[in-house]
């Protein structure tokens, strides 16, 4: 028998990787389904849609409604609160992107960007702070159109202080992004489908 | 604390026992033998107390779970049957709600202890590592605990914790799904914090033995400091401490007790009698006191993955503890200008923990950036530095001369 050589990799040494490196695949194999499991299932990941009946809401008026699970926020703007938005310059913004799933690609934050052209009223935006997902309360805060000591517009999270305008884009951190826009089509005049 | 051990069983069935399973022999040597320094005080029983406050949370537990059901439906008012018509269930509940905040304030206090006598230095790093892991286990468990009766706090206190992991760069929001099951915290999320709630006490369970057995290799740090020099120094654990732990239990089971038949409510948030609400947030956010500095931290920072990022780090830090204190000297007994930073550093803890309780506006977000400031600068720029300038006064000879010394003192002051 010839004598082992320690230092070159031999037949041994290459049957030993090869070995753990199946063991190794394995293993994660046999993992994935246990790590998978926690994901979404079928019924949650069936994307619920909701429609939404636009007429009953008066201006200034804002509605809670709730889809996929999270409190989703239709407003109808005044006149007031719209000027507001589009005065705000783009440079004054934390996130300068839109965020708004019906944008084609990635467009500025403008108030046109957040709405559907010719619905500037209509304010479809999911109520969950991009900080740590808590409700913002309405006409709260210092971005909304302030007269007085009322503020209509804009939106205060209670959890850590965060602020948006009234086209629900961040003013004010800790919040890092702009309420998201979900994907939703005018079915009516006055009637939006939502998912 | 090794070796052979002495124990020779007396009956022939013993022997034969012993000879297959030394358990008896490994019970002995380290539960009732144990050569444990003779000047222990009463801040060396809270290992003790947290010992006897898992046991209780355990039991307490599994008896809750045979009344409560995990649906988002029939949480709530699970909960509330327990209360009113299960045979004892108010107080059941009542133990094991105010069992956890029991359990911080034992574990707040055998952490503090460890901090001023040096109880994180050489030979006891890893001891205090595992501690710290301890710790780290518990918050999980008592976080998803909190999510149980699938109140007003529990739902939101579940919702931003678990949207702290969506400040991850890339991979935050698949991982935020993930652990949620859906899209918020729903039914699929109270599900697995049921499952991990009901699993983790038993790891902890595990990593507390772990714990011990660190401690029983390196034998127990004492208030001066100093190492155990030969049997002078000790005396068995058996029966000199397992009556003075026995009777500080008894009295931290009095302080337990006015609690739970008193104020069960006190330390809980009332917002969480309120049924989950997915679509309102309540005004006043808060988790339980006992995350409150840590969700200071958390606050202090404007920018979100920054601010987890200091959160997290506030506790982890604590693993660097045994090499960010420079000092040889261990107990702060003989560290004067350490002793003045420590009560210090006590003293922002609970600033940090009160400005947490706040609402996040004036006053309280400069309180609490300073307080955050100084949290980490304790660690990072005072204790190594201290270790470095510090002259320490002079160590006692040995343990036994130093119990020795005091007896003295107090029998002949006039000298």
């Amino acid at each position: 028998m010839a004598t082992a050589n320690h230092t070159d990799p031999n037949r041994r040494d290459f049957l030993m990787v090869a070995t753990g490196a199946v063991a190794a695949v394995g293993g994660a194999l046999v993992a994935w389904p246990f790590i998978t499991q926690m994901n979404p299932d079928a019924s949650v990941r069936a994307l619920a849609s909701i429609e939404v009946d636009l007429a009953p809401i008066a201006e200034g008026q804002a509605i809670i409604v709730k889809w996929r699970g999270n409190p989703l926020i239709v407003r109808h703007r005044s006149k007031a609160d719209i000027e507001t938005a589009k005065a705000v310059k783009l440079t004054d913004l934390i996130d300068k992107a839109s965020r708004n799933s019906n944008a084609n690609g990635n467009v500025d934050a403008t108030d046109e960007n957040r709405v559907v052209a010719g619905k500037e009223q209509y304010l479809v935006m999911l109520g969950v702070c991009t900080h740590l997902g808590c409700v913002p309360q309405s006409d709260q805060g210092e971005y909304g159109v302030v007269t007085g000591n009322t503020t209509t517009g804009g939106w205060l999270c209670p959890c850590h202080g965060s602020q948006y305008d009234t086209a629900g884009r961040v003013r004010r951190g800790p919040a890092g992004e702009n309420l998201p826009v979900p994907p939703y089509v005018y079915l009516t005049d006055t009637k939006i489908r939502v998912g | 604390m090794s070796g052979p051990s002495k124990y020779q069983p007396s009956s022939a069935v013993g022997k034969w026992f012993n000879e297959r399973l030394p358990i008896v022999a490994f019970a002995k040597d380290h539960a009732l033998d144990f050569p444990t320094p003779k000047n222990l005080n009463y801040w060396f029983t809270f290992g003790g107390i947290l010992a006897v406050m898992l046991i209780v949370q355990i039991v307490t537990g599994i008896v809750l779970v045979m009344h409560y059901t995990p649906q988002t439906d029939l949480a709530f008012s699970s909960v509330e049957k327990i209360m009113r018509d299960v045979n004892y269930g108010w107080l059941l509940r009542y133990m094991h709600m105010n069992g956890a905040s029991m359990f911080f304030i034992a574990v707040y206090i055998h952490m503090f202890r460890g901090m001023y006598y040096g109880s994180y230095k050489a030979p006891r790093e890893v001891l205090w590592m595992i501690g710290v892991i301890i710790y780290l286990v518990m918050m999980a468990t008592a976080f998803m605990g909190y999510v149980l009766p699938w109140g007003q706090m529990s739902f939101w206190g579940a919702k931003v914790i678990t949207n702290l992991f969506s400040a991850i760069p890339f991979v935050g929001e698949s991982i935020t799904t993930w652990l949620w099951g859906g899209y918020s915290v729903d039914n699929p999320t109270l599900n697995r914090f049921f499952s991990l709630h009901y699993l983790l006490p038993f790891v902890l369970f595990a990593i507390v033995f772990l714990h011990i057995w660190a401690l029983h290799v390196t034998g127990n740090n004492n208030p001066t400091g100093i190492s155990v020099k030969g049997p002078q120094d000790t005396l068995p654990f058996h029966p000199y401490y397992t009556m003075k732990d026995a009777f500080a239990i008894v009295v931290f089971f009095i302080f337990y007790g006015l609690f739970i038949f008193y104020g069960p409510n006190y330390l809980g948030d009332p917002v969480n009698y309120v049924p989950a609400n997915a679509l309102v947030t309540p005004a006043h956010i808060k988790p339980e006191w006992y995350y409150l500095p840590f969700y200071a931290i958390l606050r202090a920072v404007p920018d979100k993955l920054l601010g987890v990022i200091a959160m997290f780090s506030s506790i982890l830090i604590l693993l660097a503890l045994p090499w960010l204190d420079t000092s040889k000297v261990r107990s702060g007994n003989y560290r004067p200008v350490f002793k003045g930073f420590y009560i210090i550093f006590a003293l922002v803890c609970i600033g940090l923990g009160y400005v947490g309780a706040k609402p996040p506006e004036g006053i309280y977000v400069v309180a609490g950036r300073i307080l955050s400031i100084y949290y980490f600068a304790h660690f990072l720029v005072i204790l190594p530095l201290i270790g470095l300038l510090e002259s320490p006064k002079p160590l006692p000879s040995s343990i036994s001369d130093n119990v020795l010394a005091k007896r003295r003192m107090t029998l002949m002051p006039a000298e």
